[in-house]
């Protein structure tokens, strides 16, 4: 398979507001169902262990004039929700069989109460995350939580899952996010061979489609970049910290990359990279994902920091690990927490002589003018002086 | 309102307050240990046990915007980074510390000994004292409540917070204030935080009664304080809600409307049930829009962020851990939306309301998300007319008095043509 056929097909699948890919894989054979889940982090491995298809709603872009998402949301209040809303309003997201909702922020949570509102027959969860330090309490409260979803979803299901299938699901999301982690070590130690535009896409593509053919793409893709490396260029290192949720238009990627920046590090489609670690397959499968979660999630800002020091050194010990020269703070407007979090990672940048610049966006964003020339100057900074 | 114009509880207040504040002040020197936390699932009666003060930083910056100092505050946290799109509170908080950590009345707040971060019903809590903890370098205690997501706290939900309270947050309170912990004295306060409830309760629901004795979001603000704060659990707030159940069964008696900003409101043509919280920095104006059109709120949400003791609850010494569990995972905003919409449309119809309310504020997506379905949703069971009207808690920069009084007229015209039976 062609690189640039993967690329093409990442990007149709990605822009189809329809989830095209979805409901073929419903229709294709009788009984099949999809269950929904929010930004940032969800247990998939349940939804598939009881042989339904997982499927992650991120909005719409600018791809969907927003008519009755404006009427649910105020306008302090992100752009995410409403355009969500508006994909399930024009009954586009009516193929789903249920919808999880993981606590993210207060809006993410306060959405699953949209949804109970609206639908009152649809299948609702709000998957309230493990927050506290202590990995035994955690570990317990997250697997409870995981029970009652398994239960939930086997009945949606027609049966619940079997200690097999839970591991042959974990297997799986093992197996894909190994590879997302090769793909990432891939575009950190080679950038001009893996534009962040393709792996966002490659990506984005994976939570709309059946986990194998996800797998065969990027494996196709990775085995595409290594035998076509391409030119080696020197551009500004950045991270892009921030965009965990709401996610940001293509036409921003593609801005920062061509104004002189290669992103090395990313907080894109957080959730497929939530689980740092292969998750156990012997024993409890419940158990196992619970322990994963807490033991060996990646420190974000949907998550409570126990270390006090801990905010401060996160953004440095990134950059060290992606031989990063600069970060770009890149939150989505009105996102509790991207903004609440970004003094305390700045500062903890800043402190260690990481270059740093901020700015907001909205998925909708369809002008970069000002992104271009804030991430030129900023790659001008950093290769003329070493910082900004 | 003048000093003249003040019921007798809320000048016992001012002085419970007076008071509290003197106290932290001299806390370095008395050696009063001092723990930060908030409102809702506050655990003062836990605290308070370890003979620690608390210290509630929402109070604080809803207090510093009532007195026209939030605006300043927010300027020194925005220029410190902090971003114009997020909470007020926080920024105003902050704001604070930078400035010296002034109380609202004028004296020093201590540095804590201990953050005890209940986050319940607000994702910025989490944040916020994260924040704080960078700026004093103190330890800090998490207690997660989990959300009801499902509209109920279920067994496991209970055990995971006293297991919280028993392995987490009794130790670093041990460790905090130097003390051993005492079941036996936390009882004690759960007995009179009960006994003080059960005030609470009958004078917000003397608002059933017509006139309403009571203004239930503008005065509740007043009502709540004590056990919202520092005071529940403690002899102080005991004795403050038996005065202020004295004073509005008085006023029952003699069919005596609240006292308002606007003189006492005895003739009452609008009665409303209002979903949000107020407005902070233009309290008294934003009050006297409504007491001057004569409308009286007979029910509120607002009222019931540190506790939901109209639907029943109460503190109970019998199972003190379990029912500290209980009582954060009842607070208004930890319970999902369809809870919300069923809380707002019994009110509608037990208060007998004329129309439904929300006042919904920039700084608070815990409440602020999904209340345009809310309102949707309450006019359509209720069969009540709803109005939304926006500002902030506490920035001034969104509070438009004309707008918000021009949508407040137009509502209270829809009322009457609605009474006279004109289609609206």
């Amino acid at each position: 398979m062609k690189r640039s056929e993967i690329v093409d097909w990442a990007l149709e699948v990605s822009e189809d507001i329809d989830f095209g890919a979805a409901r073929r894989w419903i229709a294709d054979k009788p009984g099949r169902k999809a269950v929904g889940y929010l930004p940032v982090y969800a247990p998939r491995e349940l939804i598939r262990a009881c042989g339904m298809l997982p499927v992650g709603i991120h909005g719409a872009g600018e791809r969907l004039e927003i008519i009755r998402g404006d009427a649910f949301y105020q306008s302090y209040i992100c752009h995410l929700p409403r355009s969500v809303v508006e994909l399930a309003q024009s009954g586009r997201l009516d193929f789903l069989s249920g919808v999880l909702f993981p606590a993210t922020c207060d809006v993410i949570r306060n959405l699953s109460g949209v949804w109970q509102l609206l639908y009152p027959k649809l299948y609702v969860r709000y998957l309230d995350l493990p927050q506290v330090a202590e990995p035994e309490l955690a570990s317990d409260f997250w697997r409870e939580e995981l029970a009652v979803l398994a239960r939930d979803l086997g009945q949606i299901a027609g049966a619940p899952p079997s200690d097999a299938a839970l591991r042959e699901a974990i297997g799986a999301y093992n197996e894909a996010r190994q590879l997302i982690r090769e793909l990432y070590r891939a575009r950190r130690d080679a950038p001009w061979s893996v534009p962040t535009e393709e792996l966002y896409l490659l990506l984005r593509a994976g939570e709309a489609v059946p986990l194998e053919e996800f797998v065969a793409r990027a494996r196709a893709y990775l085995a595409a970049v290594e035998a076509e490396p391409g030119r080696v260029r020197d551009r500004a290192r950045v991270i892009v910290v921030g965009a965990f949720c709401e996610q940001p238009p293509i036409g921003l990627i593609k801005t920062i990359e061509r104004a002189g920046c290669f992103i090395v590090d990313d907080d894109f489609l957080l959730g497929n990279r939530m689980i740092g670690e292969d998750v156990r397959l012997d024993g409890d499968p419940l158990t196992n994902l619970a322990e994963a979660f807490v033991r060996h999630s990646v420190r974000n800002s949907t998550l409570y920091e126990p270390d006090p020091a801990g905010k401060r050194r996160l953004i440095r010990e990134r950059a060290a690990e992606a031989r990063a020269d600069g970060v770009l703070f890149a939150a989505a407007s009105f996102c509790d927490p991207a903004l609440l979090d970004r003094p305390m990672l700045r500062a903890g940048a800043e402190e260690a002589g990481i270059a740093c610049i901020a700015f907001q966006f909205a998925e909708n964003t369809g002008q970069f003018q000002q992104f271009r020339e804030q991430a030129g100057t900023f790659a001008d900074a950093i290769k003329l002086w070493g910082g900004a | 309102m003048s000093e003249s114009e003040k019921d007798l509880s809320m000048l016992l207040q001012k002085d419970m307050l007076a008071e509290h504040y003197r106290r932290l002040e001299a806390a370095p020197e008395t050696g009063e240990p001092v723990v930060y936390t908030f409102v809702p699932g506050n655990l003062t009666e836990l605290i308070r046990s370890f003979g620690a003060l608390p210290v509630l930083p929402e109070i604080n910056a809803l207090q510093s915007a009532m007195r026209g100092k939030s605006q300043g505050y927010i300027a020194a946290a925005e220029k410190a980074g902090h971003s114009e799109d997020v909470c007020s509170y926080v920024k105003c908080d902050i704001g604070m510390l930078k400035a010296g950590n002034v109380s609202p009345t004028g004296t020093r707040l201590p540095k804590p000994d201990l953050l005890l971060l209940s986050y319940t019903g607000c994702y910025t809590f989490m944040k916020w004292f994260e924040l704080l903890r960078e700026e004093y370098r103190c330890p800090m205690v998490f207690l997660q409540i989990p959300y009801q997501g499902d509209g109920e706290q279920s067994p496991a939900m209970r055990q995971y917070v006293a297991r919280q309270i028993r392995e987490s947050l009794i130790p670093a309170l041990e460790k905090a204030t130097g003390r051993a912990f005492d079941e036996e004295r936390l009882r004690e306060n759960l007995r009179m935080s009960a006994a003080a409830e059960d005030d609470l309760v009958a004078v917000l629901q003397s608002a059933k009664k017509t006139p309403s004795p009571i203004d239930a979001y503008f005065g509740a603000v007043y009502y709540v304080g004590p056990i919202f704060s520092a005071f529940r659990g403690t002899e102080e707030g005991l004795a403050y809600y038996r005065t202020l159940r004295q004073e509005v069964e008085g006023r029952v008696a003699r069919g005596e409307g609240p006292t308002t900003p606007s003189g006492r409101l005895d003739r009452q043509k609008y009665r409303l049930v209002v979903e949000g919280p107020p407005n902070w920095t233009h309290f008294r104006e934003f009050w006297r829009m409504f007491a001057d059109e004569e409308a009286v709120v007979v029910a509120s949400t607002y009222s019931k962020v540190g506790g939901t003791y109209d639907l029943g609850f109460r503190h109970d010494p019998a199972d003190p851990l379990g029912t500290l569990a209980d009582y954060c995972s009842g607070c208004y905003t930890n319970r999902n939306l369809p809870s919300r919409v069923e809380m707002l449309a019994r009110y509608a119809e037990e208060y007998r309301a004329d129309g439904f309310l929300i006042h919904s504020v920039k700084s608070c997506n815990s409440f602020s998300a999904g209340q345009l379905p809310m309102l949707r949703e309450v006019e359509r069971r209720t069969g009540i007319p709803g109005a939304f009207i926006e500002s902030d808690l506490v920035d001034p920069r969104y509070f438009s008095a004309a707008n918000l009084k021009n949508r407040l007229e137009s509502y209270f015209q829809m009322l009457d043509a609605r009474k006279a039976g004109v289609p609206a």
